[in-house]
């Protein structure tokens, strides 16, 4: 009785991050549209990327025009902390073989934090395939939603929609700044030295550059 | 084209970073070190990403007053805790009401 409860509540946590969040691909599919993708190109990242800071930074330093391999790089870099998720997922999920390739697609941000606040290895795995499976299904169909409406306006910052992609970024990031102050300390420094760095190397290379204030933090 | 490879190596490296999380050994997790960096690297990426997108332009600093009144509304919705889309939508309504207002 109780591990029915603890996993129907894991079904209702999983359907709310997922139907909730997954409506922000139309924020992607907007800002990737007037970053310059095409709508299949927005619909592919948002299909088999399926991460969006790395969907948002990648489009955000294509509309910047800054260097493509140094965009792909920050995209990358961002992804990294997915492999963080998985380490400590692998315990929780337990998969093999084919349902692993399968399962690995959906470690990310939201399925990791519902999967870990669950209760029971049970309800953690079925907090895991609802999140996974309402999350991909609302996120895909969003960024179609908006990369498609956003491709029949002939300027979409008439809209303000290239704001967008770096409030999105600060909304991701806000809890963690609200409740550490060396993580502001740190954003801080990071931001300053990428626009310090800005007027003298290739678009995308300041935004790695900044990965040399976390240096500083750890091994100071 | 360039594009489409750009877009091609993120979706595969994406998954092979994901994939590389659920198949290592368990021990690489308890490097405190390891965790320390995991939790630190995106919070630098995305104020660097922040600041890059709001603050520069054609690879030189740029202020446009329309996107900082709109990155302003929305860390005034975040502080009135306000959900994920209406932070987004207010900040984009912001924008947009300043550059009508400022031509």
């Amino acid at each position: 009785m109780e591990e029915t409860t603890s996993r129907s509540a894991a079904v209702r946590d999983g359907l709310g991050v997922g139907l909730a969040v997954g409506l922000s691909g139309i924020a992607f599919g907007a800002a990737a549209v007037t970053a310059g993708l095409s709508v299949p190109q927005a619909c592919v990242l948002s299909l088999l990327a399926f991460t969006g800071a790395s969907q948002f930074a990648l489009t955000g330093a294509v509309a910047a025009g800054g260097d493509l391999v140094a965009a792909t790089l920050g995209a990358l870099l961002l992804g990294g902390r997915n492999t963080l998720y998985g380490l400590r997922m692998a315990e929780l999920l337990r998969v093999r073989g084919p349902r692993r390739l399968l399962a690995a697609h959906g470690v990310i941000d939201e399925t990791t934090a519902v999967t870990m606040a669950q209760p029971t290895p049970e309800s953690a795995r079925t907090g895991f395939v609802t999140t996974f499976a309402s999350l991909y299904t609302a996120w895909n169909l969003s960024t179609l939603a908006g990369a498609y409406g956003t491709s029949f306006l002939g300027d979409p910052a008439v809209l303000g929609l290239d704001v967008v992609g770096p409030v999105a970024f600060l909304a991701i990031l806000w809890p963690r700044l609200a409740a550490s102050a060396e993580l502001r300390w740190l954003a801080a420094g990071a931001a300053a030295i990428a626009l310090c760095a800005t007027p003298f190397l290739p678009a995308g290379v300041p935004v790695l550059l900044s990965a040399v204030a976390v240096l500083v933090v750890l091994f100071r | 084209m360039a594009l489409w490879w750009a877009i091609a190596a993120v979706c595969a490296g994406c998954y092979a970073l994901k994939l590389a999380g659920l198949a290592a050994p368990r021990r690489v997790l308890e490097h405190p070190r390891v965790r320390r960096f995991a939790e630190l690297v995106p919070v630098a990426l995305l104020a660097a990403l922040i600041a890059v997108q709001t603050f520069t332009a054609q690879g030189g600093l740029s202020f446009d007053p329309a996107r900082a009144a709109g990155l302003g509304a929305a860390v005034v919705a975040l502080l009135l805790r306000a959900p994920f889309l209406v932070v987004l939508a207010s900040a984009a309504v912001v924008t947009a009401l300043a550059r009508m207002l400022l031509g």
